[in-house]
């Protein structure tokens, strides 16, 4: 599969009156298309300012970005990024907040309206979408948080700590949505986290970064066995909208933990989480 | 003034008994209130009324209710309550529109340019915190003896303290709001459209309630130092000429204009929610 996103060296620093922190220190690693990689490691490590400069916020002082082999300026490519809380505004309806990036960047036209209205569909919001975000409940907010983010179409997903402003049950279920609906998609997504069961129960990869300043300490390929054709039923019953997977297709976040080498990764990350201090 | 919404009594024989004691309580409390409020002040204008009539206060010097409703009325009838009122308030309510403009745009330069507000920084402090009444004479050599001068005077006391809020509140804008913006592929247009703004109305709103409030004390100090019309011209006038009935009347015109004009501001933000 082609390489979507190839970081080569990257090195980043925070500069105060008082000093300067470096924050990543010659971070190398790339993401195939399609797959799901998480990045996890000790708070502080830079795992944040990694996102910020994957999508753009800041500049790295060294070393490059490379999105589909082009670097960062040249691609035109849409990269959504999903912050810690939802930031839904107060002052919108639903509606108006999934729509703010189609507004911000001027394509608010009928059509993609009606594909935002057919997103809160499938997503469980359609009555919703007039009511204030007060009204929805946290599971409710992080997936009006995620049409915001996918209705810009973007082919990279950087997800950072989606989850972690949602109580622990919520935590669970939105955890097993977003990612049905980020795997149904066929997107490519990072996602950034601290939470090391959460990220084993929906990455590909794993990436361990060490303690500031962050550098990759070492990638863990993440495999679990497929679901069984026989019980190919889409047994979460999550509104996905992806309608019945296909036979064999890949296990759900909750069935993940459930399965035996769920443990042997939780424990072999730990380890090298741990392996420094 | 109470801000609580009148509570719902239901007659309907679906709440419980608990739920009815309840609500007579609150009931019977609201009307206390209520009616200790109206008869505090029918016994103060009463006591006052009586001390004037008994000759326990001077009622030369210290007026009285009778005396004050007997002016009201007279100045209804010569049209001249309507005018220097109307003075008084078309002054007031320039100067607040200018505060909030001029005041709305600087907050918003100020927030634009680090450097700027950093530059001007002291400089506001210091005109914000220095009395604006001692600029009175200096305006009205430069100005002269006009409107000009009184609306430079309302401007001045309300519009320094607004601008420092405003640029206050808008520099506290949750950065992670603005880095969402941001990160949809926004400018810092979309910045202030998007999220300064709508966000900052709760703020624009109570600067405004304190601004109209700086805006009529900056009109009557302007009205003492230089004008022929409005209710601040009408006290210096009426206290030169020991018309202190004159005066105090002026000062209860005043009393209820403000209230007016903060209620109209209270209307304006129940509107906007």
């Amino acid at each position: 599969m082609k390489q979507k996103l190839e970081v080569n060296q990257v090195s980043y620093s925070y500069h105060t009156l008082d000093g300067e922190t470096p924050a990543l220190s010659h971070v190398s690693f790339t993401v195939r298309a399609g797959e799901f990689l998480a990045i996890v490691g000790p708070s502080g490590c830079g795992k944040s300012t990694l996102l910020s400069l994957l999508c753009g916020l800041a500049k790295p002082e060294s070393g490059s970005i490379l999105i589909d082999q082009k670097p960062f300026a040249q691609t035109g490519e849409a990269i959504g990024y999903m912050l810690q809380k939802d930031h839904l505004f107060e002052w919108r309806s639903v509606l108006s907040n999934v729509s703010l990036g189609l507004e911000i960047q001027k394509r608010l036209n009928a059509d993609s309206r009606s594909d935002l209205i057919h997103m809160l569909k499938t997503y469980g919001l359609e009555q919703f979408q007039e009511k204030r975000p007060s009204q929805l409940s946290g599971g409710m907010r992080q997936r009006a948080a995620l049409i915001r983010t996918l209705a810009l179409k973007p082919d990279l997903l950087l997800l950072d700590e989606p989850f972690s402003a949602l109580d622990y049950q919520t935590r669970l279920s939105v955890c097993d949505d977003i990612s049905s609906i980020i795997r149904s998609a066929h997107k490519t997504a990072i996602l950034v986290t601290h939470d090391l069961s959460e990220a084993i129960s929906v990455a590909d990869r794993i990436i361990v970064l060490s303690a500031r300043p962050g550098t990759v300490k070492k990638i863990v390929p993440v495999s679990f066995p497929e679901k069984k054709a026989s019980s190919g039923e889409n047994a979460d019953g999550k509104p996905s909208g992806s309608g019945t997977p296909a036979p064999g297709s890949s296990l759900s976040p909750m069935e993940r933990r459930n399965a035996p080498e769920f443990s042997r990764y939780f424990n072999q990350i730990w380890k090298e989480l741990k392996s420094d201090d | 003034m109470t801000k609580r919404h009148p509570p719902v009594f239901h007659s309907d024989s679906t709440i419980s008994s608990g739920q009815k004691e309840f609500l007579a309580a609150e009931l019977l409390h609201r009307r206390q209130v209520a009616i200790s409020r109206s008869m505090l002040f029918v016994l103060l204008l009463a006591l006052w009324e009586l001390a004037a009539r008994f000759g326990w206060i001077d009622r030369f010097i210290f007026s009285s209710p009778s005396g004050i409703a007997a002016c009201l009325l007279r100045m209804a009838a010569d049209k001249s309550l309507f005018l220097h009122t109307g003075i008084t308030l078309a002054e007031t309510l320039i100067s607040f529109l200018l505060v909030i403009g001029i005041g709305l745009a600087a907050a918003l330069l100020l927030w634009s340019s680090r450097t700027l507000s950093e530059v001007l920084e002291p400089y506001l402090v210091i005109l914000n915190s220095l009395p604006k009444s001692a600029l009175a004479p200096l305006l009205i050599v430069w100005l002269g003896n006009n409107t000009k001068t009184i609306i430079t005077a309302a401007v001045s006391v309300a519009l320094f303290g607004s601008i420092l809020t405003l640029h206050n509140g808008f520099s506290q804008t949750d950065p992670d709001k603005i880095k969402l913006i941001y990160s949809l592929g926004g400018t810092k247009a979309d910045v202030l459209k998007k999220v300064l703004l709508p966000s900052s109305i709760p703020l624009i709103i109570s600067s405004m309630k304190v601004n109209i409030g700086l805006c009529l004390v900056g009109v009557i100090i302007g009205e003492f130092l230089s004008s022929r019309a409005g209710l601040g011209y009408l006290i210096i006038y009426g206290s030169q000429t020991f018309a202190m009935t004159t005066v105090v009347t002026s000062i209860v015109i005043l009393c209820v204009l403000s209230a007016v004009l903060y209620q109209g501001i209270a209307w304006l933000e129940k509107k906007i929610k």
